[in-house]
């Protein structure tokens, strides 16, 4: 019988949820490196037992963690990050020239082909390799040195580069996002990239129809449909149908179109999640009432769900990466929150329960689906 | 033989007790005593000091000897207590925040 492992993120360790199909009973394991943050951990689609993990502290920096047996051990491997060249300048919140400084890492894209190959995506903006299963790590100058580099700044969560999408179709073809310059993309495999931001429209910035410069929240693309894009930007959701050279407004009816994480159902690659949240001053979802929206026509019209989760006095926030969903037959929904609670939907978003409630705030999720 | 004590973050990182004995050639500094400390543990490579320009990270601090020695130069000769492993060389995790 299937089964599903969710690899839980948080400010104070990682923790690996388990379940058979059914996912009404869970297993708790960890903390895994107790103490430190965990921005991000990934399995590899090619190798479900191979694990990266991002783990970092204010004390001790970046560490890098790999697992090649499910989680159950783990060994540290290459965590040097030095951008190639001179790295020059960025823009600073004052918009000022600031030197360009590695801080950590926000999000590892595995390959969808090798386990031994691995994408980074790092705070101050940059998008790094490994090719020898973390040891080493090496930088795509082309996007940092895309002509705009000097102009991107950081959001009020650090300049992170925190959406990478490989392509299944195109080998060649890669997405990534960064807080706040927007979304590019590459057709050549990362060595040039270009902005795909046409159709942006951020009232925060000087040009709101800027090339760069937008707070892209997160970015979800299903696999069957790689020129599809579903977009949650600091304000307004927005769809591209074609591989980002446009966006479209596709907010409709949510209460509200501020938030953080987007993903598409596992089957319906026009059926989307999100979690409105209600402004960017006041970083919980409206009225006290956490609720995921559902469109079931790739946006515009959406429907709130909200059995089983808290409709009274609830202020969690949900972090850009931390939702994610399973590939069994009934689409299984995940999502974790500032508060520590991991929830689970067996039923596209129908019903939800918590797996767990008093983690430590949670960074990130993700999902692996497992035979 | 050099002691050197570390933080508990540390210790679990390199999978090592409390307090690691190191031989140290040459003259006993913070640097020859950092290097001789992540040639044996690797894994604690970027976590003292950065990889790059060999700075101290901020929110560690370096004590012997009942002093403050985080601001010293990373060439200048440690005490001849340290030097002798009368003393260990202490790395701190400054105390700051959650």
């Amino acid at each position: 019988m299937s089964s599903v492992r969710v690899l839980v993120g948080t400010r104070k360790g990682a923790f690996i949820l388990t379940s058979d199909g059914r996912r009404e009973r869970w297993e708790v394991n960890g903390p895994y490196f107790g103490g430190w943050e965990m921005y991000h951990l990934k399995g590899s689609p090619a190798d479900p037992n191979r694990i990266y993990a991002s783990q970092c502290s204010g004390w001790h920096g970046q560490v890098m963690q790999r697992s090649s047996d499910g989680g159950k051990t783990w060994e540290p491997v290459g965590n040097k990050f030095v951008y190639d060249g001179v790295p020059g300048t960025h823009q600073w919140y004052d918009g000022t020239p600031h030197p360009w400084e590695f801080k950590r890492v926000w999000h590892l894209e595995p390959s969808l082909s090798d386990p031994d190959t691995v994408y980074a995506g790092v705070e101050d903006a940059a998008l790094f390799r490994s090719t020898d299963a973390g040891q080493t790590w090496q930088e795509l100058p082309g996007l940092r040195g895309h002509g705009s580099g000097p102009h991107w700044q950081p959001g009020a969560g650090g300049m992170c580069l925190h959406t990478i999408i490989l392509d299944p179709s195109n080998p060649q073809r890669i997405y990534i996002a960064i807080s706040a310059a927007g979304a590019f993309r590459t057709d050549d495999g990362g060595v040039t990239w270009k902005p795909i931001n046409r159709g942006l429209y951020s009232k925060y910035i000087p040009d709101p129809s800027a090339e760069v410069g937008h707070c892209i929240h997160h970015i979800a693309m299903h696999p069957s449909r790689p020129g599809v894009l579903f977009m949650q930007k600091h304000w307004d959701v927005m769809r591209s149908g074609d591989a980002g050279e446009s966006w479209q407004k596709v907010s409709g009816n949510l209460p509200v179109d501020f938030g953080f994480v987007i993903d598409v159902h596992a089957h319906e690659p026009e059926t989307i999640y999100v979690v409105p949240i209600k402004s960017d001053g006041e970083h919980y979802p409206p009225e006290g009432k956490l609720r995921v929206y559902r469109s079931r026509t790739g946006g515009n019209e959406w429907e709130a769900l909200s059995d089983g989760l808290p409709q009274s006095d609830c202020y969690v926030d949900v972090l850009r990466d931390a939702m994610a969903v399973d590939s069994l037959d009934s689409c299984g929904i995940y999502f974790g929150t500032t508060g520590g609670q991991v929830y689970a939907s067996a039923d596209s978003g129908d019903h939800w329960a918590p797996i767990v409630r008093d983690l430590p705030s949670v960074l990130s999720v993700e999902v692996q689906t497992l035979p | 033989m050099i002691r050197i004590e570390l933080p508990a973050h540390l210790r679990t990182l390199a999978r090592c007790g409390s307090e690691v004995q190191l031989e140290v050639a040459g003259e006993v500094t913070q640097r020859s005593v950092l290097d001789a400390l992540e040639a044996a543990y690797p894994t604690l490579r970027g976590t003292i000091r950065d990889h790059v320009t060999q700075q101290r990270r901020p929110f560690v601090r370096f004590f012997a000897c009942e002093e403050d020695l985080s601001h010293a130069s990373p060439d200048a000769p440690l005490p001849a207590a340290v030097a002798s492993g009368a003393e260990p060389f202490l790395i701190i995790g400054a105390i700051a925040g959650g």
